[in-house]
């Protein structure tokens, strides 16, 4: 797929070993490396290796940005979090509850509601480019934009949602920016609508690199087409998948957009996902050890999930 | 650059069973495949016309309410055709000074410009050099960098917000143009490119004398530029897209880039969708051209992301 350029000369130097140096390394001084380096590794260290150290050094004192005494305090904000009776505590884990609600409905459809998609797509016909670029154009608008159209679109009373589904003589009065249920299932509307292009495009470049002997093998030993999905195309489908389950999760579970905009956390808070809760303890109200801690809680809480996304695929792997 | 691949596998053109290559054996069947398989296509194409139509439509009253007045744009019964059509919602908006839109416009083609530069000019040496020179601590470098795309982002949140602080440049563009610069997909993607690269080439022009800095400037940039061109695109969009930390980073009305500014005119107008869906439009008109000129190196780009190469 990456193999565009075919000017090697000969075949045999293309199949060079990737991820190694080329065989005959041009020569070159000890520090030109270095300097090719440079520039990148300060951006590196100074704003994501110094801040995951720095996040943690901080998540160990009672850290105000206005107040210049920064007492340590240990683990006091992490135990502060497991404080059933505490302030942080119930706040924090409404907040992971409602990353948790959020993650477990969009995960799902923004598996399967592209993978149709991308299945629909992976044929030749007209206009098949131009549909494609129709159904990833609301990811380039950026969450900005798509919250506030969808907090108009799906207003309780003057939003066209609820006037379409009158029309259909179904429930025309709910409030979907302010009462849940109804508010997630427009959370996770609204993110479908958005994202889906994303994950189906990727998808699509996975069915491609399926070699079509494999389904013309299946064909021959008399496999229909559910079989044929079943035993090629899924298959031939895991690599990507799990770049997409993970990369999908992670972007649900740092769903933040959406709920500012569209229901500002209503109602009482139900809505309002940890990193929502994160940003506005450390970024608002400037309690920055409280939301250091937090942040780690939920980033350890999703490096389980992704851990346990990658041995569940390896299990299929070894299965076979 | 598929494309070669799509006529065999799964799909309509494919799915219909094998044809006979004509000869004696039923004529009439062969008509009948090609009819159904016309079917089946016509029917294929209905269903995506219909669906693209629908999806495309909420875009679609966006633009259309950002020509209505107020009062139309909040009636009950929606109208998919303004009446007046009234350029009054841009008016209000291009013109409201505790909103600046055109500061904020102006703002995010700023960052979003200067943000692409610096990832181009320091993830493409970076790259080059993890992909093609052999020193000390290059393995341990790329270890680093790749295991910093599983760090939950969130965590950078708080202590780069100190970090941006100390470095005086909260309420500034700096702050949304350089800490994005720092993410490891850059150079992972370029590198994955350059590992392509035939080494040919490169050993040709030391022979002639060209030294590394030359190699690189006159021999391989020129064959990376599909790559710098798909890399720049998503880099462009994410920056010009970015919410959380343009909106807590920038404070003051006349720096905030689009996206945070916005979020603050909306809690600002509530009710004046008029006005929330011209400020919209006006967010969106720069990406979708951005778009609908270089939609194929996008989503290139973004189907290539996927596949570790």
């Amino acid at each position: 797929m990456v193999q565009r350029l075919k000017a090697g000369p000969s075949a045999a130097q293309e199949r060079r070993p990737r991820g190694g140096t080329p065989p005959r390394a041009v020569r070159h001084r000890w520090w030109t490396p270095y300097v090719f380096m440079a520039p990148y590794l300060a951006l590196f260290l100074t704003f994501v290796v110094a801040p995951v150290v720095y996040g943690l050094w901080i998540s160990l004192h009672d850290w105000d940005i206005n107040v210049p005494v920064k007492p340590f305090v240990g683990l006091d904000n992490y135990r502060e979090l497991f404080d059933p009776d505490g302030v942080d505590g119930p706040r924090f884990w409404r907040a992971m509850r409602a990353t948790g609600v959020f993650t477990a409905l969009s995960v799902p459809l923004l598996l399967v509601v592209p993978l149709l998609v991308a299945l629909l797509m992976n044929g030749r016909f007209r206009g098949r480019t131009l549909y494609r670029a129709v159904y990833f154009a609301p990811y380039v608008l950026g969450v900005a934009v798509v919250g506030l159209l969808w907090r108009f679109l799906l207003d309780g009373n003057i939003g066209l949602v609820n006037h379409y589904l009158g029309l259909l003589g179904l429930p025309d009065d709910l409030q979907w920016t302010t009462d849940t249920p109804a508010a997630w299932w427009g959370l996770v509307l609204v993110t479908v609508w958005w994202t889906l292009g994303f994950n189906a495009v990727i998808y699509l470049a996975g069915l491609q690199d399926i070699p079509a002997e494999l389904y013309e093998s299946a064909r021959v030993d008399g496999a229909n087409a559910w079989h044929r999905f079943r035993h090629v195309t899924l298959p031939g489908l895991r690599p990507v998948a799990l770049f997409v389950v993970n990369s999908t999760l992670l972007a649900s579970a740092n769903m933040f957009g959406q709920s500012y905009l569209i229901t500002t956390g209503a109602p009482a808070d139900e809505t309002k996902t940890a990193i929502y809760l994160i940003a506005e303890t450390g970024l608002r109200r400037f309690e920055m050890g409280s939301a250091s801690a937090m942040s780690f809680v939920l980033a350890l809480a999703l490096m389980a999930a992704s851990a346990l996304v990658f041995r569940i695929f390896r299990e299929r792997q070894e299965d076979r | 650059m598929t494309e070669t691949h799509v006529q065999h596998s799964r799909g309509p053109a494919s799915a219909a069973s094998p044809q006979p290559a004509g000869g004696p054996s039923a004529p009439g069947g062969t008509a009948g495949v090609v009819a159904r398989r016309r079917l089946r296509r016509s029917l294929l194409h209905l269903v995506l016309a219909v669906v693209a139509a629908l999806y495309l439509s909420p875009l679609l009253y966006m633009l259309v309410t950002s020509f209505k007045t107020s009062a139309q744009a909040g009636s009950t019964t929606p109208r998919w055709i303004p009446s007046p059509v009234t350029l009054h919602a841009y008016r209000t908006v291009l013109g409201a000074t505790d909103s600046p839109v055109l500061r904020w416009l102006l703002n995010s083609v700023l960052a979003a410009s200067a943000h692409t530069a610096l990832v181009l000019a320091t993830a493409t040496p970076a790259a080059y050099a993890l992909a093609r020179m052999r020193f000390w601590g290059r393995t341990a470098i790329f270890t680093a960098v790749v295991a910093t795309l599983f760090v939950p982002p969130m965590v950078l949140l708080i202590p780069n917000f100190l970090i941006v602080n100390q470095l005086a440049w909260v309420d500034s563009l700096p702050a949304v143009v350089v800490p994005g610069a720092a993410s490891a997909f850059g150079v992972f993607f370029l590198r994955q490119f350059f590992l392509t690269l035939p080494g040919e080439l490169e050993e040709a022009a030391e022979i002639d004398g060209c030294n590394r800095w030359q190699i690189f400037v006159r021999v391989v940039l020129p064959l990376t530029k599909p790559a710098l061109a798909t890399l720049g695109l998503l880099a462009f969009l994410a920056n010009w897209n970015d919410f959380l930390w343009p909106l807590y980073v920038l404070l003051s009305p006349e720096s905030l880039t689009l996206p945070a500014g916005l979020a603050n005119f909306q809690s600002a107008n509530t009710i004046h969708y008029d006005l929330l869906m011209a400020g919209a439009v006006i967010a969106s008109v720069p990406v979708l051209l951005l778009y609908v000129v270089a939609q194929r190196w996008v989503i290139e780009g973004v189907s290539r992301s996927g596949l570790k190469g």
